[in-house]
């Protein structure tokens, strides 16, 4: 008695499993370690910016509350981090910071995201002469030095918050722009988008249904690391002045703060450097681990 | 003494879906100046096991888990690596399927050529020259002189192919390992390839292992045939034996399902299923799903290669035990 | 049902521009990668199209199905020219006239389910509403030999043969009356391939599809066709019925290439005679005067380099090859 052949056909088959990409892709993440460190580190440090954002009071102290009598002291029982010359409490100005860049972080990425998709997409579908234009404007926007450029747009419009986001969304869509527009190249020159007009599928329904869902992979990675490209940015601003004003604090604020004083007061230094660079390393990270479990030639070994 | 004694040759891939074992329990003996075909699909090993012999795998993730590989009596497997390396290159050589990424695309051919020599042989760069323009000669390749100074790009596949070859031979090895040379070539380039192997052969002496998925390749130029299949051997036998008393349904099957030029019209024999899934071994024999005329014990026994008749060695239980005709 | 052609392709032609300079560029030259191709094919009928790199068949292919457009020359399916349908007339004329390609690994949209992609083709041309589709989907997978199960899954977890099957499932999708297929076994395992050419063989059969075969491998060619269609350098050099073409070609290049191909039969191999052609095959992007395959003819003469030949009929069974010499040589 033969074996059915048919065994075989299942067999294979079903060794994969009925999986989707986007589980595929959370499983790999979550087998590698610093992405999930990372992962794990965001969204502790995260809720807490935020929680004090709604409890001001959350460290028993307020962000802007000053105790002049106090002064600069070390990391106590009661000031867990410390305080800043004017006795403001280090730990509510770190959290109340954090969420401030935080937040500038993530709506500049979503703004230069939004930019930078559209702008890519368009170039990279339309290609010929547009594409050329379009990606020379590029070429020659990179070409302007973009901190002073920021600096000129907070000097001309003022101290805004919105505008601190849009300053920095408009300066970091062209990497966005360059990276879509490469994908959808790539993704276009795929012999199913050759099928899929074979097919007689309209122009719309290609963009949107064939090529688009095949470029989320590496936006959603780059957006990623954008975060910490635009966290370091403010901080440079802040750093100088122009981004966040008094009593407001940031983490740029607050580095700059402690570089004043670093040699009397080296705690207030140490621990917003330490947390900064804790993020920027957890955000790269993660960018990391999202590019390889979502790259799905780039699990074969 | 063999110029090349494999012998239970078991190689494996740990990676994260899992252990693959992409050669199981290979053996087969090479002697001078003869050629071995290896004929296998994807996944059936074939190409493993010649990066083994070369010490190229790896190793995370792969691993050698059992087995020698004698070359002139040294174990290429486990001995050290300066011995190996004075071997490699200039006794053993080998040439792979994609000349363009075999070959460095930002060095001359003539760099590139002479290397082995210079390295091997300690010739003086003059002398190397001379022998490098000889074997372009040889090769077929016309204008040798203008030809050293371009690169890789600057070249059809054919001729890459040439070039390669020309490399592989510069030192006049014993053995050559060819992994699938013409694959990637038109039919017609594919011919004048093989011819010059051949050529390249009989004037060298040298021992020849062909490693390809066409049946066809290798009857117009191997003395001896393995087939492999899920990483192990199923049939081995000399070109002839293989061709017209085979004894292996899976062997039986390949040369069935290959359309040949001389075959009437009608459907094509077909081998039903797929290659099994090397991330999930099945007990018994790997072809057992898929054959014909399999039994019960053949999805429950292991299999052992055995020589069945003289010179000839088949994996196929139904073969050793019951004589079973193929 | 009458015997005229289903298609016909006449005398086209496929250049692609050469430019150069950075900002302002010059058309310096044509690559002509189809040089005036002629040719029908029937309903039912297998049309096997050979050639090796460089010759033109790919783009022979998509210049069919007006993935891009002839520089010149026309494409009539049923008599009506498709080279001179656009936008909306173009994408519903499409259903009649489906590709497979070679890749199977790049063919499916990695994003879409099985189910999804066959339900997308045959809603395009709104020929199913949709409380029918998952019966219709199931008929059309159990038609290329996958069960049921495998709408759910998502190409990454199929391989390679069971691929190729999709991706003719959807071509079906749309009930085309021609099919391309170019290389559609090529990429596939020598166990697979026989599988899959059965396959379109068989609905070729049963379906009365016009099947048009394109490949390198001359010995799969000839096991489907019913005629074969030889190719070099952006032209056909000789054509006529599968059996005829391979025993006793009239042309130099088939001959070669008949030559080329391995025999899977130690005996027949070690005696027959084989011709080696010197050189590599042309670029389209240099070719030689005159008969194109001339410099590498073995029974080449001087006025070989002079005269560019056109198909000349041959015999009775509709045959035709493109040599100033075929009926002195004897092959």
């Amino acid at each position: 008695m033969a074996l059915s052949p048919s065994i075989a056909l299942a067999g294979s088959a079903d060794a994969a499993g009925a999986s989707s990409f986007w589980r595929d892709a959370w499983r790999r993440l979550r087998q590698n370690k610093l992405a999930v460190f990372g992962l794990g580190l965001l969204s502790v440090l995260g809720a807490l910016c935020f929680a004090s954002f709604l409890w001001p009071n959350l460290t028993g102290f307020n962000y802007g509350q000053q105790n002049l009598a106090l002064g600069p002291v070390p990391p106590n029982r009661l000031h867990w981090l410390g305080t800043d010359p004017l006795g403001r409490d280090l730990l509510a100005r770190l959290l109340y910071g954090g969420g401030i860049s935080l937040t500038v972080g993530l709506c500049a990425t979503a703004v230069s995201l939004t930019i930078g998709v559209i702008y890519g997409a368009i170039a990279g579908f339309a290609g010929g002469k547009l594409d050329m234009v379009m990606m020379r404007l590029v070429d020659i926007l990179y070409a302007l030095p973009f901190a002073i450029f920021v600096i000129l747009l907070m000097v001309f419009f003022g101290q805004n918050f919105i505008l601190l986001f849009l300053a920095i969304g408009a300066v970091e869509w062209l990497t966005m722009a360059r990276i879509v527009r490469g994908q959808v190249l790539t993704v276009k020159q795929q012999e199913f988008i050759e099928a899929a007009h074979a097919l007689g599928l309209r122009e719309g329904r290609i963009i949107f249904r064939h090529i688009v869902p095949n470029l989320l992979g590496p936006i959603i990675v780059y957006a990623t690391l954008t975060v910490p490209e635009v966290i370091i940015l403010e901080s440079f601003l802040s750093f100088l002045g122009l981004g966040v004003q008094p009593p407001h604090s940031s983490w740029g604020v607050l580095i700059k703060e402690g570089a004043e004083v670093m040699e009397e007061y080296p705690w207030l230094l140490i621990y917003p450097g330490a947390v900064m660079t804790l993020t920027l390393f957890s955000l790269n990270f993660l960018g990391d681990g999202l590019r390889d479990a979502l790259d799905v030639r780039g699990s074969k070994d | 003494m063999s110029l090349l004694a494999v012998e239970n040759l078991s190689v494996s891939f740990h990676t994260r879906h899992g252990v693959v074992r992409a050669v199981q329990d290979v053996s087969f003996q090479l002697e001078r100046g003869q050629t071995l075909g290896i004929v296998g699909e994807s996944g059936s090993g074939k190409s493993v096991t010649c990066y083994s012999i070369m010490g190229l795998v790896p190793q995370p993730p792969g691993r050698t888990e059992a087995g020698r590989a004698l070359f002139d009596g040294v174990d290429l497997l486990s001995c050290p690596r300066r011995r190996l390396n004075r071997i490699r290159g200039a006794r053993l050589s080998m040439i792979f399927q994609d000349a363009m990424t075999s070959l460095n695309p930002f060095l001359r051919i003539g760099d590139q050529l002479i290397e082995p020599l210079m390295i091997h042989e300690k010739v003086a760069r003059p002398a190397a020259i001379a022998r490098a323009l000889a074997m372009l000669d040889a090769a077929g390749i016309a204008d040798a002189e203008r030809r050293l100074k371009m690169f890789p790009h600057e070249f059809s596949g054919g001729m890459r192919q040439r070039v390669m070859i020309a490399m592989a031979l510069i030192t006049k090895p014993d053995l050559l390992i060819a992994d699938e040379p013409t694959t990637a070539l038109d039919v017609t380039v594919q011919a004048q390839i093989l011819e010059l192997i051949r050529k390249m052969q009989r004037e060298l002496g040298m021992a020849v292992i062909l490693v390809s998925h066409d049946l066809g390749i290798v009857a117009g130029f191997c003395d001896r045939v393995m087939v492999m299949y899920a990483g192990r051997v199923m049939e081995s036998a000399p070109i002839d034996d293989l061709f017209y008393d085979t004894k292996h349904p899976y062997t039986r099957g390949l040369r069935n399902s290959i359309p040949a030029l001389q075959m009437k019209g009608g459907e094509l024999h077909v081998i039903p299923g797929q290659p099994p899934d090397p991330h999930h071994a099945l007990p018994g024999c790997p072809f057992a799903p898929r054959c014909a005329q399999a039994v019960d014990y053949c999805a429950t026994e292991e299999i052992r290669l055995l020589e069945t008749a003289p010179n000839h060695r088949t994996a196929c239980l139904r073969v050793q035990k019951e004589g079973m005709p193929v | 049902m009458s015997a005229a052609a289903l298609l016909q392709v006449q005398d086209v032609k496929t250049w692609f521009p050469v430019d150069k300079g950075f900002l302002f560029k010059r058309r310096v030259g044509e690559v002509k990668a189809v040089d005036g191709v002629s040719f029908s094919l029937r309903q039912g009928e297998i049309l096997g199209l050979v050639g090796e790199s460089g010759c033109g068949k790919s783009t022979l292919a998509r210049t069919i199905l007006q993935l891009v457009r002839p520089a010149a020359g026309a494409v009539l399916l049923e008599g009506r020219a498709l080279t001179a349908l656009r936008g909306a007339s173009l994408r519903r004329a499409r259903s009649d006239f489906q590709m497979v390609f070679q890749d199977p690994y790049a063919s499916l949209n990695p994003r879409m389910t099985v189910f999804d992609a066959l339900a997308e083709a045959m809603l395009a041309h709104r020929r199913v509403p949709r409380r029918e589709l998952p019966g219709r989907i199931d008929a059309l997978l159990e038609k290329v030999g996958l069960s049921p199960q495998a709408r759910r899954k998502y190409p990454h977890e199929f391989s390679g043969g069971q691929r190729q099957r999709i991706a003719i499932a959807r071509a079906l999708a749309v009930a085309p009356k021609l099919l391309v297929a170019d290389e559609p076994v090529s990429a596939l395992d020598v166990s697979i391939q026989a599988q899959i050419i059965n396959l379109l063989a068989r609905l070729s059969r049963e379906m009365g599809l016009a099947l048009l075969f394109i490949s390198h491998d001359l010995s799969v060619v000839k096991h489907i066709s019913n005629r074969i269609a030889v190719m070099y350098l952006g032209r056909i050099v000789e054509t006529g019925p599968a059996a005829e073409v391979i025993e006793r070609p009239l042309h130099p290049y088939t001959k070669a290439l008949i030559s080329a191909v391995p025999i899977p039969d130690p005996r027949r191999e070690a005696h027959r005679a084989r011709i080696l052609l010197p050189g590599d095959p042309p670029s389209p992007l240099n070719p030689p005067g005159g008969c194109p395959f001339h410099p590498r003819c073995l029974y080449a003469q001087p006025r070989c380099a002079q005269v560019v030949p056109s198909l000349e009929p041959f015999g009775q069974s509709g045959r035709q090859a493109s040599c100033i010499r075929m009926r002195e040589i004897d092959i």
